[in-house]
């Protein structure tokens, strides 16, 4: 099934000619045509001559012996990424007929290495979201059902949550996704892939629409620990038109899988523990330490003190960096804009038109968080906490190497649920958001169903610019946990 | 206290600061690597961050960092080697990011002072507060359509150096002097070419007014102004309007007000209630700006020469007057053009021909130093000819015309003319022999005691050898013949 590949299966089998990259192409287009209807994983789905001749230009490179580290991948990106001559629409009515003249850092280093674009994979508007529900071009389905429920449609999680599921049910073999709270771990957890955000300042934010400029980060969303080291290094790098990227050599990060991680140190966090956190899921994760024992890593409680504070700090923090971030979109250069009589009331009627309810409300929280008067009481003060978490992160890795923890509280939700309580709603990003504010890499490994048949992760977090040591770990989990679930819809299934 | 206003309650003084905004030269934006070329087409010079396009990122244009450096030192003022750069918050059509970079709480740039000359011969030093890096914003045009407002982004993006004084100032005379002080070091540095009527310097004009040795009372802001003699007038008028508010009995609100100079009088443009909330924050989008000692270091050694220091070298070195040196030095190329005519020569002399006869000559012609038709060179060459005796004074003001006229090389001039000085003094004998059989009257009357004659028989004498003589020559010759 060629859908069904890794991306390192897939480059072995390019490499050796037992499929070409326009057969591996055709098969994820085919499946898109079958399942995206059902799933509204993609936005826009390139044109099938655009795609193949992406693959045919792949193929002829594997002629020549000139392949790059992805070349002729099928991948999605997700619709955050500027992509020159595509439609990039941020899932936002403000720019759903936007085409930028110009292609991300991101997305040119990985077509730079052969990659097929397949399309635009659908996300929450503005990456706002954990349940991709908030998309302009209607919510994403997961590809997973529960056991119990088989007719409930539940969320894919978000904000890449078109990732998400386009990799779990066969549409693309991998995809990029943007993590700003947990936007790439938890819709992996929740879809039963690999997600790795990696360090903040690792892949260069040109040409991906911002939400939160400090925490904002690119990261692979994969089939295998192995393929999310591999995208990575193809992502990664020093941008010099990007002041936030980081000038460090990109190490061979996916060399780091399969690598002994015998003698690891290995902090569970207690302030993880939260009560109410559900068996299920403590299981789980009780089940990763016993399986990082076995593999000769050494298990020790740490306190990361600051954590209760994490999540409020965060929806300070990001919103208001959203609230400037946003201002652009004043429908006077580009995207939708709304006539009216006066400067003001465009500004107001395209605004008003251009963005949903939830990024409206993040404007409208980070505008008030930064107003007069109450800058010091919200803004400074979370950007004080942000300062404490992340040193609660670098004391404990003085005594440890990674940390392990849950990746969301809990598994995939219904659509809807939730969608009443922004607090509830934001509860999920409970376990990734410190690593967002402190800006260290996280990875999550999906590890096992819960009792419905769903998928939940494990979070696996390192030092900055560790990327090494996290993959290693979670290429020990990934290898106890022997994770072979298939999501109930997948390009394999029968017809 | 120089500039008071006669209250009916007594006496006023005036306090004000100034915020100069300066476009900083630089081939390329603050952020971006469009061109800042003034008076391009429209929309020509924009790059898809100056746009602000979904994605774009600002990155630092270090010669801009250079140029506030530089400036910086060249009003004394401190470097912060670490700044930082904050979004400054608002919607308006010209502003594509919906917010401005700028640097709010950590400039690049400390406490400084500018000393400022006044009419009198007073100087005064005026305290500056801060410098900070700041992009500008684009341009609306009004006038193309009835109906529409246009946008040019050409000027949006490009770097202002935002430099503040300390409310030291206390005469509408002192604004002037500390503005073109200001513009006058900021010319010599490079870092800004002052030009207010196309905009690259503009000032904000802080005024309020007290009774002597009061605290300071509320203060107006009058936004944008864009010449010196408009700030010194708005300035008076903004403080007799205050006056008379105090004076019947009001308060004077905290607001900004524009100046209308076809009117002579300021008026409301937002009063506080309609002040914006800015919502500064660090822009996340930059790191904070950090500076080495050691660059900082190597700009300084490589700073020019600025005005004061000049002065006072010209003064020592040339042998000339305060009020000269301070001439010269107003603008650089006429410090340039006057030391390439004084080095190695008599500088009294020189600063005589530049500021007499040369500017005289470029007033006349419309030239500027910069087109003038006298090279400094061939007007040092002329000072040579007048020096080694080859000409005299008065011969030097006809080859000085000549040159203006023909931009002729002197020695070719005085060739060409036979302007040639008489040196051989029995030619001058002969003329004297001439005059003095001409006026046998006026030598009785001088050798009966008339002295005065003297200078007749010596103009008598230049007539006679077509004002070519060397005077010197015919002074003695003259004195001897004529007590002979």
């Amino acid at each position: 099934m060629l859908t069904g590949l890794t991306l390192t299966e897939a480059r072995a089998g390019l490499a050796a000619r037992s499929f070409s990259a326009r057969e591996l192409a055709k098969a994820h287009l085919d499946a898109i045509a079958r399942l995206n209807p059902a799933l509204n994983a993609y936005i826009t789905v390139l044109p099938e001559e655009t795609v193949l001749a992406q693959a045919d230009a792949a193929d002829a490179r594997y002629a020549a012996g000139t392949a790059g580290l992805m070349d002729g991948l099928p991948i999605g990106i997700k619709d955050l990424f500027c992509t020159k001559d595509i439609r990039t629409t941020a899932a936002s009515p403000i720019l759903a007929d936007f085409v930028p003249p110009y292609e991300s850092t991101v997305t040119a280093r990985l077509l730079k290495e052969g990659a097929v674009f397949l399309g635009k994979t659908n996300l929450d508007e503005f990456a706002m979201g954990s349940a991709n529900t908030s998309s302009a071009f209607g919510a994403t389905t997961s590809p997973w059902r529960r056991t119990d429920a088989p007719d409930v449609a539940l969320v894919p999680g978000g904000s890449s949550g078109g990732s998400s599921a386009a990799v779990a049910a066969g549409l693309a073999l991998a995809a990029t996704g943007t993590d700003t709270g947990g936007s790439i771990r938890q819709p992996a957890a929740y879809c039963g892939i690999v997600g790795l955000k990696p360090t903040y300042g690792r892949c260069s934010r040109w040409g991906v629409i911002a939400y939160a400029s400090s925490l904002d980060q690119a990261g692979p969303m994969t089939r295998s620990v192995t393929d999310a080291g591999l995208m990575l290094e193809a992502m990664a790098g020093f941008d010099e038109r990007d002041s936030t990227s980081a000038s460090r050599p990109v190490p061979a990060f996916h060399k780091a899988v399969g690598k002994s991680v015998k003698g690891l140190r290995v902090g569970i966090p207690t302030e993880y523990r939260a009560p109410g956190l559900p068996e299920d899921v403590l299981a789980m994760w009780e089940q990763g330490i016993a399986w990082l024992r076995e593999a000769g890593c050494e298990v020790v409680d740490v306190s990361l003190p600051h954590t209760r504070y994490g999540l409020t700090s965060y929806y300070i923090i990001a919103p208001a960096e959203c609230s400037s971030n946003l201002a652009r979109y004043d429908g006077i250069r580009f995207g939708k804009r709304v006539d009216a009589p006066s400067l003001d009331a465009v500004y107001e009627a395209s605004r008003a038109a251009g963005f949903g309810p939830e990024v409206r409300s993040r404007i409208l929280m980070g505008t008030y968080v930064l107003s007069a008067g109450y800058y010091d009481a919200y803004y400074l003060k979370a950007q004080k906490v942000r300062t404490l978490i992340r040193r609660d992160f670098e004391q404990a890795f003085e005594t440890v190497d990674v940390l392990l923890t849950p990746t969301a509280p809990s598994a995939a939700f219904a659509q809807g649920e939730n969608q009443n309580d922004p607090v509830q709603m934001y509860l999920n990003d409970i376990f990734t958001v410190p690593a967002s504010l402190a800006g260290i890499p996280g990875l999550s490994v999906p590890v096992g169903l819960n009792g419905a048949g769903l998928p939940l992760g494990l979070q696996v977090l390192g030092r900055h610019f560790d990327e090494e040591t996290v993959l290693s770990v979670g290429g020990a989990l990934e290898a106890a946990a022997g994770f072979a679930h298939r999501p109930t819809l997948h390009a394999g299934a029968g017809a | 206290m120089s500039y008071v206003i006669e209250g009916q309650t007594g006496q006023w003084e005036i306090v004000v600061g100034l915020e100069v905004h300066a476009q900083v030269i630089s081939h390329s934006k603050l952020f971006s690597g469009a061109s800042t070329t003034f008076g391009g087409d429209p929309n020509t010079q924009v790059s898809l961050v100056d746009a602000a396009f979904p994605g774009m990122l600002p990155v630092i244009n270090h010669e801009c960092v250079a140029q506030a450096i530089r400036t910086g030192l060249g009003l004394n003022a401190q470097i912060n080697l670490t700044s930082r750069f904050d979004r400054k918050n608002y919607f308006y059509a010209d502003l594509p990011q919906g917010y401005q970079i700028s640097q709010f709480e950590h400039p690049i740039v400390g406490t400084g002072t500018i000393a400022i000359e006044l009419a009198n011969g007073e100087t005064r030093s005026i305290g500056i507060t801060r410098l900070h890096l700041e992009q500008d914003a684009g341009k609306l045009l009004h006038d193309q359509d009835p109906t529409k407002s246009f946008v040019d982004l050409n000027r949006a993006g490009v770097a202002l150096m935002e430099i503040v004084s300390e409310p030291d100032i206390r005469a509408p005379e002192e604004a002037g002097a500390y503005l073109r002080k200001l513009r006058q070091i900021l010319r010599y540095l490079g870092t800004c070419d002052g030009n207010m009527e196309e905009g690259s310097m503009r000032a904000d004009v802080n005024v309020s007014v007290r009774k002597t040795g009061e605290p300071f009372r509320t203060r107006c802001e009058i936004k944008n102004v864009n010449s010196i003699r408009f700030v010194m007038q708005a300035i008076e008028a903004e403080a007799a309007r205050q006056v008379e508010i105090w004076e019947n009995g009001g308060t004077v609100d905290q607001e900004t007000r524009l100046f209308d100079h076809t009117k002579g009088e300021t008026r409301t443009m937002r009063s506080k209630e309609d002040a914006h909330d800015y919502r500064y924050f660090p822009d996340p989008d930059l790191l904070p700006l950090v500076l080495e000692q050691d660059w900082v270091d190597s700009l300084k050694a490589a700073l020019p020469e600025l005005p004061d220091a000049k002065r006072a070298r010209f003064q020592q070195e040339y042998g000339i007057t305060f009020y000269d040196a301070g001439v010269l030095v107003a603008e650089q190329a006429v410090a340039d053009y006057y030391e390439a005519v004084a080095r190695g020569r008599d500088g009294k002399l020189a600063v005589s021909w530049v500021t007499g006869d040369l500017f005289a000559a470029l007033n006349r012609t419309s030239n500027t130093i910069e087109t003038s038709p006298v090279s400094a060179a061939s007007l040092g060459k002329m000072l040579d000819l007048i020096a080694d005796g080859t000409i005299n004074g008065k011969i030097a003001k006809e080859v000085f015309e000549d040159m203006v006229e023909t931009g002729e090389d002197p020695e070719a001039i005085v060739e060409r003319k036979g302007l040639r000085q008489v040196t051989d003094t029995g030619a001058i004998d002969a003329a004297i022999t001439a005059v003095l059989d001409k006026n046998a009257d006026k030598l009785a009357e001088y050798r009966s005691g008339k002295d005065k004659l003297f200078g007749f028989f010596v103009g008598q004498v230049m007539k006679e050898t077509k004002g070519k003589a060397n005077p010197a020559l015919v002074n003695e010759a003259l004195l001897a013949r004529l007590n002979g």
